[in-house]
């Protein structure tokens, strides 16, 4: 258990290489907009599944409302820069700041439900947030916000993308994160051995609320222009989908989800409709034959084939 | 001294009174049996002792790390006030490791911040080693040592009730809670158990409540017993006074007439 060992070294050599080879690739134009535009799109699902990995993969509380999180991030950065012309940086905090407190003002009266209740209670969150957006002028109503500055690039995202990962998968690997993970395991029994289960799963959601923030705050800037309903009870489902995918609590699971899902979801842009059928056909699928996801809960098993250790978890 | 005082205790579900009236003493380092048919309301005072239900009347008081008192109770303070317990129905944490179950019994004794989670700071070392260091030795102490990187759903009956109690010793309670710690054993890992317990009560310097139907284990390793019978305390005493109390042997005739 040391800082700085060999691995951690490649680890940080192979990002820094990958971060290179991108920044070379792009300005060379062989990677084009179209495939930024998705490496984009890849980054900020990313940081959007594995900050609902966290609230409902790891610590077990199942919510509808995430992209709400996401949908606060992305019109408070939108203000930030596009109306009081504040630095990206700024912006980008003050998003995971602004979805982080409203993760806990509504995660201290809805965290006391369990399962089906929660996921009405932040279904309705989510509801409320997208009908309070559309209904104030001041960032565009039904109409939209328009010209937002398009801060968001390789850079960005790549930097962001890696802190939040890394930031995450080392809070679980502490004490407060395996105190989540005990929630989910045994509620009764954790609260016996001295957890406050009520704060756990307000820290939990306060943090997969902060990172929410921010993947809006990175999609807002790419994109100039944001509305309501790009927020809606749909994206909720989205990332849900992507982190059932990659494995409820595998961060590996997450990120493999995230660009498997990313990479169908643009072939299959020019037929929106089918592309909710497919997806809800992956689902099935999963949930039939690998009901704890590509991953399940492991990290980096998919690199491990003939392990066979716990293949046979089955919930 | 007195760790524990239990006064006219009572909780009701709806029409059904679990507990009435209970009042009962434990002094400091009594391995105490508490027996009584099923249905008798003995988990149910567990659960008294341990915040998970609230006293409809009555009172329970600690004397162990600070004097508290039922009214203070909530489940994830127990082990702060010296109180620690395992389930009769097993409930560990089933994904995860041995390990990681041992570390979660630690989780009162840790302090780095949630920053230094997210930055592993030097406390995050510090104490995660230190955690980890005292952990493997209370599995080593239980056998468990072989089996620390295995899922605890993974584990023999006998290893899950085991790795329950070494849990519960991991929260460094002064009193501790055994919810049916033989049920589901064969003959000879109770008896490893009842060793076991005895080992622990010497090694901990703890006060202990064993709940129990195996009468070679209580009568082989309990100071005192309280029985209980439809939610009351019909007799308490010495092991030998009791296998001879009528009442008792009412209670379980009772029911093996059945
Ligand atoms: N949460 C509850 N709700 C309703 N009844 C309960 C509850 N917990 C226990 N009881 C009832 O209290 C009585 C005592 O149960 P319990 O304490 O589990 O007995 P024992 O552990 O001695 O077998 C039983 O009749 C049981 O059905
Ligand atoms: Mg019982």
């Amino acid at each position: 258990m040391k800082g700085f060992n060999k691995k951690s070294i490649i680890a940080i050599a192979a990002l820094i290489a990958a971060y290179i080879i991108g920044q070379v690739l792009i300005s060379n134009g062989i990677i084009d907009s179209y495939i930024q535009l998705n490496m984009i799109i890849i980054g900020i699902n990313i940081i959007l599944a594995v900050s609902l990995n966290l609230i409902t993969g790891f610590t077990g509380q199942f919510t509808l409302g995430h992209a709400a999180f996401m949908a606060i991030g992305a019109y408070v950065s939108a203000i930030f820069t596009a109306k009081l012309g504040q630095p990206f940086i700024v912006a980008i905090i003050a998003a995971g700041i602004a979805a982080a407190v409203a993760g806990i003002i509504i995660g201290i009266p809805t965290l006391r439900l369990k399962g089906d209740y929660l996921a009405i209670a932040t279904l309705g969150f989510g509801e409320i947030v997208r009908i309070l957006a559309l209904n104030i002028d001041y960032i565009g109503g039904a109409i939209g916000f328009n010209d937002i500055p398009q801060y968001t690039n390789w850079t960005w995202l790549f930097v962001i993308t890696v802190i939040t990962v890394l930031l995450i998968s080392n809070f679980i690997k502490s004490y407060h994160g395996r105190a989540c993970i005990s929630i989910r395991e045994n509620e009764i029994a954790a609260e016996a051995m001295g957890i406050n289960t009520t704060y756990y799963k307000v820290l939990a959601f306060a943090i997969g609320a902060f990172f929410a923030g921010i993947a809006g705050a990175l999609y807002a800037n790419y994109f100039y222009f944001i509305k309501p309903d790009s927020f809606g009870f749909m994206k909720s489902i989205d990332i849900l989908v992507i982190v059932v995918f990659g494995g409820m609590g595998s961060i590996t699971g997450s990120i493999v989800g995230a660009i498997v899902l990313s990479v169908i979801s643009s072939f299959l842009q020019s037929i929106p409709d089918l592309r909710m059928v497919i997806y809800a056909v992956i689902l099935f699928l999963i949930m039939v034959y690998k009901p704890t996801g590509l991953m399940g809960k492991s990290e980096f098993k998919i690199f491990k084939k003939g392990v066979k250790g716990n293949v046979s978890s089955k919930g | 001294m007195s760790v524990l005082k239990v006064s006219n205790l009572s909780r009701a579900f709806g029409g059904i009174k679990a507990v009435t009236d209970v009042s009962l003493n434990v002094e400091e380092g009594e391995i105490i049996g508490l027996i009584g048919p099923n249905g008798a309301g003995k988990t149910t005072f567990f659960n008294l002792l341990t915040g998970i239900y609230t006293p409809t009347e009555g009172e329970i008081e600690y004397d162990l790390n600070s004097k508290v008192t039922s009214k203070d109770f909530k489940p994830h303070k127990m082990t702060g006030f010296g109180v620690a317990r395992t389930f009769q129905n097993i409930r560990l944490f089933q994904n995860m490791t041995v390990l990681e179950n041992v570390l979660i019994g630690f989780h009162n004794g840790m302090n780095y911040s949630v920053a230094s989670s997210f930055f592993r700071l030097p406390s995050f070392y510090k104490e995660e080693e230190e955690t980890h260091d005292k952990a493997l030795k209370l599995l080593e102490k239980f056998n468990l040592i072989d089996k620390k990187d295995a899922f605890a759903r993974n584990l023999a009956y006998g290893d899950q009730r085991r790795l329950e109690i070494a849990r519960a010793l991991a929260a460094n309670p002064k009193l501790l809670l055994l919810d049916e710690p033989a049920a589901g054993m064969n003959p000879k890992e109770t008896a490893e158990l009842t060793e076991l317990i005895k080992w622990i009560r010497k090694t901990f310097d703890l006060t202990i409540i064993l709940i129990e139907h195996d009468m070679s284990l209580v009568m082989n390793i309990c100071e005192r017993l309280f029985v209980f019978d439809y939610g009351h305390l019909i007799a308490s005493g010495l092991p030998d006074e009791i296998q001879k109390n009528e009442r008792v042997i009412k209670a379980y005739l009772g029911e093996d007439a059945n």
